[in-house]
């Protein structure tokens, strides 16, 4: 009995750890979703890339593993606003779908072309982080360290969102786009900024999963459907929800995957997905929709 | 008229093909293309009135493994296999729509939870790995090993012509019954219901029985769609019959051969089943994920300049109206 309240605490605490990280994904969408009104359903692709670029800045060319994640960052913000100017924007003032589907191309694209360039093997950066020893319980320290940047990204995101000029802005444009360019804010230009900020925070999720993961082509199928239902669980653009829902989330395939098997911890965290659907559709701490 | 003598004779002439000593391999391309043809069609019922379900993987998932799992664990013909593999389908498309359309989830939220579903079927289908051989996938068990040449029992045909045969007859009838839907009352309810919810039950249609009665249908067909392929292939698999990289390539193959028109499903069959083989031919093998590679491509443009899809935009340029690009398809 006593080992079992062990592993089951170990869990508990693996699944805050690993919410932190969720929250993290989590955030980047939203604030995208919050701002310019669309799902970047290719988000957990625009991560691949950052960790093949920190995969390969660290490991081929053996840059310091700081650098390489400052690369990743810029580069997946990059890919944002490339992903904005070149794919959303011809169809931001269609039918809201095809701004679903049309990342969606961007999906298939980029595992395709990751396919390409580097090949279905799954690699790693070769780096093992020791584990914190509580008692008997093992918390590697990437995970730590993951949760606690994600931590600090968020602090720092809802401080800039709520204390600068550019991130009232932001917040503005969300609230009502057809008054704000009255107010002498051009839309256009904070959609570009939003989208290099959710890139970043793509890549920021980049450089934490890579210290955990193995990276390969299919690592967006992943991430990707979780990310999507946290943030629709929390109310899509609403980042406090998120946030939460990230949580709750994690609890779930945690603990749900020790109890029973890792499948069946996805099994139950999406099927409460739906059921949360039918109860909440604006999302667990959403207004109205 | 015209039009119907030159539907008889385009079925008569594709019927004829297999006796012409058409090679192995085309022939089972054409089986391929006939079987994601009834496939993309039971998805575009839906589609072409906005319910854009990112879902269907796991509808074609549960025709595919309950057939599967039925015959090899007990021994059940897929004759009564798949009638209760579409009942599953029937219950998990009730279970999820009806709540949806009940409660209003529409555009992004429904492609949302249509996603998780299918998600939710393929995870299940892997944590019985037990039951279902998990992401190895499994092989219905063979009727022929007596050297028989078919089993009608088993529902098993060793001469691939057979197949043909069926594929044919089931995207004859899924043509049939999109056009039956385009005919019918259902479908102007539909295109009210896509254009504005509440407008849509002012004049008495009911939002939810409308959206549920062509969410069944679809879903139905889909399943049968997903026994049939594995009674063909005899070979499932949860990344091949379900999950989101089968939904997406559900969806997407719709997009690129035309949502709105009848054909459109067909066409983005033939596209992406050409596209994949002839690059298979031209560059080999080695060469993983350059047809995905340029279908991405090619996707993300066809939805930014031709999201009616290839035939959507033939039938466009030859200016044919009424029922070649109905009302349902966005103005642009």
């Amino acid at each position: 009995m006593q080992i079992f309240d062990i592993f089951f605490l170990e869990a508990v605490l693996n699944g805050l750890l690993f919410g932190g990280v969720l929250a993290l994904l989590a955030l980047g969408l939203n604030l995208v979703f919050g701002v310019i009104d669309v799902v970047w359903i290719c988000y957990a692709e625009l991560m691949m890339i950052g960790m093949y670029t920190v995969y390969f800045l660290y490991t081929v060319y053996h840059l310091p593993l700081v650098l390489a994640f400052a690369a990743g960052i810029l580069v997946v913000a990059v890919c944002g606003v490339l992903l904005h100017v070149l794919v959303i924007r011809p169809v931001l003032n269609t039918e809201p779908i095809n701004q679903l589907l049309v990342t969606g191309g961007v999906l298939f694209f980029l595992q395709a072309a990751a396919t390409l360039a580097f090949g279905v093997q799954f690699r790693n950066l070769g780096l093992s982080l020791p584990s914190l020893e509580l008692g008997e319980i093992f918390l590697p320290y990437s995970r730590i360290y993951a949760a606690l940047t994600a931590l600090v990204a968020m602090v720092v995101l809802y401080l800039f969102l709520k204390k600068t000029y550019l991130g009232t802005a932001i917040r503005a444009i969300s609230q009502d786009r057809q008054i704000m360019p009255l107010m002498g804010v051009s839309p256009g230009r904070i959609y570009v900024i939003t989208s290099a900020i959710g890139g970043a925070l793509a890549g920021l999720g980049a450089c934490l999963l890579v210290l955990q993961y193995d990276v390969h082509p299919a690592i967006g199928l992943t991430f990707g459907p979780i990310t999507f239902l946290i943030c629709v669980l929390g109310g899509l653009g609403n980042m406090v929800g998120g946030f939460v829902a990230a949580f709750i989330f994690a609890q779930f395939i945690s603990v749900g995957g020790y109890l029973f098997h890792i499948e069946w911890g996805y099994v139950m965290a999406f099927v409460f997905f739906i059921v949360m659907m039918f109860i909440r559709p604006q999302g667990l701490l959403g207004g109205k929709g | 008229m015209p039009r119907t003598a030159s539907w008889v004779i385009a079925v008569a002439v594709l019927a004829a093909v297999p006796l012409t000593g058409l090679g192995k391999y085309p022939l089972h391309l054409l089986i391929m293309i006939l079987l994601w043809s009834f496939i993309y069609t039971s998805w575009s019922l839906m589609g072409r009135f906005g319910l854009v379900s990112f879902g269907h993987g796991a509808f074609m998932g549960a025709g595919a493994y309950v057939v599967t799992m039925l015959w090899n664990h007990f021994g059940v013909t897929p004759w009564i296999g798949i009638p209760l593999g579409v009942a599953l389908a029937v219950v998990i498309a009730v279970l999820v729509g009806y709540p949806c359309f009940r409660f209003r989830i529409t555009g992004h939220y429904f492609a949302l939870v249509t996603l998780a579903l299918t998600e939710v079927a393929r995870l299940v289908i892997v944590a019985l790995r037990d039951q279902t051989g998990g992401s190895l996938g499994v092989t219905p068990k063979t009727a022929l090993a007596g050297g028989e040449s078919f089993s009608v029992f088993a529902l098993q045909f060793a001469d691939k012509a057979v197949f043909f045969y069926i594929a044919l007859v089931f995207w004859l009838a899924a043509l049939w019954v999109w056009r039956r839907v385009d005919r019918s009352m259902a479908r102007y309810a539909m295109l009210a219901i896509s254009q504005e919810e509440d407008a849509a039950a002012s004049v008495g249609v009911n939002v939810t029985r409308t959206k549920l009665v062509i969410t069944v249908l679809s879903a139905a067909m889909t399943a049968l769609g997903g026994a049939l392929y594995g009674q063909y292939q005899l070979y499932v698999n949860p990344d091949t019959v379900s999950g989101i990289g089968i939904s997406l390539q559900i969806v997407f193959a719709v997009i690129a051969g035309g949502m709105y028109v009848q054909l459109g499903p067909t066409v983005g069959a033939v596209f992406t089943l050409l596209l994949a083989e002839g690059l298979r031919v031209a560059v080999g093998h080695d060469v993983h994920g350059l047809d995905t590679f340029i279908y991405g491509f090619l996707l993300v443009i066809f939805i930014i300049y031709m999201p009616n899809g290839i035939l959507g935009k033939i039938l466009e340029r030859r200016g044919r109206r009424g029922t070649a690009v109905p009302a349902g398809a966005p103005a642009r």
